[in-house]
Order: C-alpha cells, then structure tokens, then sequence
C-alpha cells in the first residue's frame, strides 16, 4: 500500500545506491564483497569495478559464498572466485547455457536445451538427457543429488550411481524452477500456471500450493527450513514445512500485503526475516513472526530482480531490471 | 531516472508458412532493409538458410500443454524461456521476429502472449504473416492440415512466388484463401518483395486497433496504402464484398468463418456467459475470434479477440455521435456449428 509505505519504518537513506545502465538479474556475495551480475556480460563487484565475462546475456547464475557460475547465451560457463574468472565449459554449437547450481563439494551443474552436465571438483564430467528442456536445477542438501524440472515433472538424478535409473516425479505441465526442503524431504517445483507442485520425498505424495496472482520465479527457505517464501503474489507467501506433512492441509502465512506483486524473495540467513522485493521497485525487509515492515527501497516503477544476503546477514543487496541497485549494511 | 518499464512492448511478429512457400526469403528481406531497426530472431533448429543477423535464436518448438484441463491451452514452452532470456539484452533489439518450422501451428505462438505473465507484461503479439507458395498452396490446402491452419490464423498473408503461376491459377488461389479467411491482408509477391510496412508494426492483436471487422480484399496486385493512420475508416469499403471484384466465391467444408451482427443493443449479462461457454466447449475448433459490441444502456463500445479459449476484452472508447451501434463478431474456426453460435448470439440481444 503506497499510502503507507512513507508511514513505514526506513532503512532506505543508509542504503548506498548503485545505478548501472543495465537489468540486475543475480545478487551474490563473494566473501563480504556484493557482487550484482548483470543482464549483459559483467559482473559488477561492491557496485563499482566492473567485470566483464560474458559475450551476451547472462542467463543465469548461482553461488556457495565462495564462488560463482554463471550461464550465458554465449554458450559458456564460467567460474569467478577471488582469484578471478575462468571458463569451465563451452557449448560446442554456442546453445544457451540456461541453468546452473552448485552442489557439495564443489560440484557444478547446468543444462543446455535437454541435456545436464554435472562436474564434480573430483570426477569425471557427467551428463543426462531430461525428456523436454530443463528450467530449473538444484542440488539436493545431503548426498550428491541433483533435482531437474522439465515438462511434466522432476527428475532426481544420482549422477556417481552409474546404472541406477533417476527418480522420475510426475506432474502434468510445465514446471519451470526447483527447490529442495532443507531437510531433504520435500522437492517443489514453480509451475507455468500460477502455483507451485511438491512431492514428499518419502512418497512421492503430492502437494498442490496455488492461489497465486502471477507464475512464481522466486523461491527461498527460511534459516530454520521451517517455511518457503514465494514471489508471485500481492504479499509474501511463506508455506509451512515445519512437519512431516509439509503444507498438506493448512494455509500459508500471508505477510507484507501490497498493492504491488512480490518479484522477488530471500531469507536472511540467520534470523526469521525475509528481504522482500517488489514489482513497483520497493524492498522490504519482513519479520516473519509479526509481520513488522521495515522499507529499504522506495518504489520507483522497475521491477526488483534481485536481492541477496551474505553469508553473515550483515548486509543486504538488491537490484532493479532498470538498472537500480543498492547496499545496505545492517 | 530510468524509463518506465511499461512504456514500451517489444513488437512479435510470427512467420509461418508451409514448407518451401518462402518465409527464410522474408525474414532475410526483412533484416536487409535499411530500416535501421535491429531484431532478435527466432528460428526453428532445422533452417536450412542462413539468417543474417547479430542476434539469432535457435528455437526448439516446444508446445507444453497448460495444466488446467484444457486441451487447447498451449503455449510454447521455448519461447517463454527464450524470451526471458532476451529480455535480458534489452536495448540492443526494437523487435522480435519468430520464424516457426513449416508445420508449426500458430495457436501456441499467439497463446504464449496471453497465457505467460511475464512474457506478456514485456512483448506484444503485433501479427500473424503467413507465407504461402502460391503453386503448391492449392495442393497444401488438401493434404496438409497445418497450411490450412497456418492461413486460417494469419492477419497478413503473402501469396509468394505469384510469377510461377497464371494469373486466372492465382485469382483461384485467392478465392480459397478468401474462403479459409476473409479477414487477412492479402499481399501477392515475388521472392517475398514486399514493403516491410505490411509486414510489421500490425497491431493485429491490439484491442484498441479493432476497430471495424469488414473482410479485407485484394484490390489490385498490392497491397500499398494504410494513409489513413487513424484507422477510423477502413480503406475497404466494399458493400458488396463477398461478390465483388470477380471473384470466385469458395466453401471449405472443414475450416469457416461465421460472422454474425446485429444493430440491437446486447445484454452483457446474457452475452459473456454465453461467449465464456461457446469458447469452454467449442475452443479447440475456434482459431481466431473478434468483436465489437454494443451493450445495452452503455456509452461505451466493447472489443474482445481470443485465440481458441482465452478471451481478451475491453472497453475501447466511447461510442461517437453518428455511430452505428452496430454488434459484429466474426469466428474463424473448424467445422464451426454456425447456426448454434448464431441463436446463441441472437439470444443476448437485450
């Protein structure tokens, strides 16, 4: 509600602004250093030195805190740490790199059309063919275990279990990201309609999480793994995972109500609060358990595409598909 | 301070066309006028000619079925996902042209726009252009499903490689169209020379462009003018259209268009029921749908398009002085139970 946004609580004057001509499309963190990957190209480290890695888009991206991949329409993968950049791998027909994760261990993975690529710091490269286009992948918490969506379903591939058939999880449509419950139990996939799909791991049993305005594209676990946030709604939609029936059954909390959709969401790595952004540019910080609002980022009309914590839940990065980044040290 | 986001859309157009008929040929002609504009092209995995372009996407037609029971809800799963992508390099394109295979149905195409959030908050459909061969159509229309939907869907049809055929084998070839679809621009050309004007920057599926539904003609061998910018007078005035200008009039006994209207007012809590259970039942055989309405004690004219189930509506503008207050919707579509969709209309008269 833009009447009471100004009422709000704000954080938005300490926030030091960073103003690219270019869509934020990642925010990671390398060590305590923000690091806000850009629509094109660069990578843009502590909003100032700008490094450029790609020959195009950057399709997508992922970090552990202490390195990032990213995916671009070049065809490559690339791999940046504090040392530097360096390719990891390179389509030979110059395909998109769509998605990309990170894993234990140091383990890589990420897909081009239908096929995944999993590179293990320790190993051999390895390679598995989803039945249509893959559009989301994760690693799994435990094990070596990376989870695929692709058109009706998910598949959970072992890729060091040679001979062992990948667990197919059905559903009709388009699921178009992936997730893992913190605990392992539970994997949720966004749909093309607006909802989402989960199975209970244990059995495959089904859950069904709709009620949304717009396709969700933003996932993430809470610190305790006790909810989910989700973009793709007029407020923060949290699902309880906090038993062994997950959301089966209840309701979820609604909070941060808006007169704007939530594009984006991140946990704060320690404490019950969620970083909140929306479709008309304003950042918000939510505490789950009161639902207090605190703003970060007034609304401006561009879209927030990106937000991220470090590793600590000390600082607090976000960025804009106009190009409108910020820090904000807490 | 950064420009809205909403300020502009990124035009699609969709090229389809049978195998052959010449839409490569288009598309390069398109890219080599010196128009200044720059594209993102999608083209289908297996083109066999080269595009000329900085940015060009491979594309692998990808129609995934919405889950929500309805067989006709499709969208095409690549486009969602390569349009994502684009968007990313935004400035560096004023357009996007997809270019489908030769056996691609435009329905999911054009669905992709409505169903996807994200794409449609981003892009807008401008047009359907079908490229048609003007010899082997003929035989096409027969024997291939596709080139019938293909030319059933478009808003603007190019009749290629015109100088490969007589002219009474093309004045027949017109009249077939004609029968599958009144309502496209018809363009005749050789090796796809058109003025890209008439291909692009459409607005065919921009309600507020709906704004008269009359059959469009062929008056004389190109199509050239769209002077009148506004658009308030269509510059096909033909009365007496179907009979008019010689041609031959043809039925296709499988794809039809039925055109209905009335100068009664209609009652709008009769009339979206009705529309909503015509397309719930009969959307996997209606292709393309449009309309101007008139309802009762309202100032304002309504528009709506839909594509097979998914309906689009909205109030367009007020209603002028001298305006006939007249209702038209026309339904373009296969073995379309025409006498069933006209009680149905004459039964939301207010």
């Amino acid at each position: 509600m833009s009447d009471t946004q100004s009422h709000l609580p704000s954080l938005a004057d300490r926030v030091r602004r960073v103003d690219v001509d270019a869509t934020i499309v990642g925010m990671h963190f390398l060590g305590g250093t923000p690091v806000f990957v850009l629509g094109e190209e660069a990578l843009l480290y502590a909003g100032d030195r700008r490094i450029g890695i790609h020959a195009g888009a950057i399709l997508s991206s992922a970090s552990d805190g202490t390195r990032i991949v990213t995916g671009g329409d070049d065809g490559k993968l690339f791999e940046i740490d504090a040392d530097g950049h360096r390719e990891l791998a390179s389509d030979d027909k110059q395909r998109w790199i769509d998605q990309v994760a990170l894993g234990p261990e140091g383990a890589v993975a990420w897909s081009v059309a239908k096929t995944v690529h999993v590179l293990a710091r320790k190993g051999e490269e390895r390679r598995f063919d989803a039945p249509s286009t893959i559009a989301g992948l994760c690693f799994a918490p435990k094990g070596f275990r990376l989870a695929i969506a692709h058109y009706n379903g998910a598949t959970l591939w072992f890729p060091n279990a040679a001979g062992a058939q990948p667990e197919r999880l059905e559903w009709k449509g388009s699921h178009l990201g992936v997730t893992i419950s913190p605990d392992g139990k539970f994997l949720i996939t966004c749909m093309q309609e607006p909802m989402l799909h989960g199975w209970r791991l244990a059995d495959s049993k089904h859950m069904r999480m709709s009620g949304y305005s717009a396709r969700v594209r933003s996932l993430s676990w809470t610190a305790d793994g006790e909810h989910l946030a989700t973009s793709g709604s007029e407020q923060l939609i949290l699902w309880p995972f906090d038993g062994k029936d997950g959301p089966m059954g209840r309701q979820p909390k609604i909070l941060a109500r808006a007169e704007s959709r939530v594009t984006v969401v991140n946990c704060h790595p320690r404490h019950p609060v969620v970083a909140v952004g929306y479709a008309d540019g304003a950042v918000k910080l939510v505490r789950i358990d009161d639902d207090a609002l605190i703003l970060v980022r007034e609304s401006d009309g561009s879209p927030v595409s990106a937000l991220g914590w470090d590793a600590a839940g000390q600082m607090l990065a976000f960025g804009t598909e106009s190009g409108g980044g910020g820090m904000l040290a807490l | 301070m950064p420009a809205p986001e909403s300020a502009s859309k990124i035009p699609v157009t969709v090229l389809t066309g049978y195998l052959g008929a010449g839409k490569t040929t288009l598309l390069n002609r398109i890219l080599s006028e010196p128009h200044g504009k720059k594209f993102a092209v999608i083209v289908n995995e297996f083109g066999e000619i080269g595009i000329d372009n900085d940015l060009v996407v491979n594309a692998d037609e990808e129609v995934f079925e919405m889950n929500n029971g309805c067989i006709c809800c499709t969208v095409r799963g690549d486009l969602v996902r390569i349009i994502d992508g684009l968007m990313r390099r935004r400035g560096k394109f004023d357009a996007i042209i997809v270019e489908t295979t030769g056996l691609a149905d435009p329905a999911p195409v054009a669905q992709t726009f409505f169903m996807d959030e994200a794409v449609g908050s981003k892009t807008k459909l401008d047009a359907v252009v079908t490229v048609a061969d003007a010899k082997w159509l003929t035989d096409r229309l027969k024997d291939a499903p596709e080139a019938k939907n293909q030319i059933a869907f478009a808003d603007v049809i190019l009749i290629n490689k015109t100088d490969l055929v007589a002219p009474d084998e093309l004045r027949e070839l017109e009249a077939r169209i004609r029968a599958l679809n009144p309502y496209a621009r018809l363009h005749r050309t050789e090796r796809a020379n058109i003025d890209i004007n008439e291909v692009l920057g459409r607005n065919a599926f921009d309600l507020d462009r709906i704004l008269e539904i009359e059959p469009s003609f062929l008056d004389g061998a190109e199509h050239h003018h769209d002077h009148d910018h506004d658009h308030d007078h269509q510059e096909h005035d033909h009365h007496h259209h179907h009979h008019g200008n010689g041609l031959k009039h043809y039925h296709d006994e499988e794809m039809q268009s039925v055109s209905l209207k009335t100068d009664r007012p209609l009652n709008p809590d009769k009339f979206f029921p009705w529309i909503q259970d015509l397309v719930a039942k009969d959307g996997p055989n209606i292709l393309r749908c449009k309309g101007i309405l008139a309802f009762k004690d309202d100032p304002e004219r309504f528009v709506f398009q839909g594509v097979h189930m998914i309906l689009d509506g909205d109030h367009q503008r007020p209603w002028r002085t001298h305006e006939n207050r007249d209702s038209r919707i026309v339904f373009i579509g296969r073995n379309l139970p025409e006498d069933r969709i006209r009680e149905g209309f004459e039964s939301c008269i207010a």
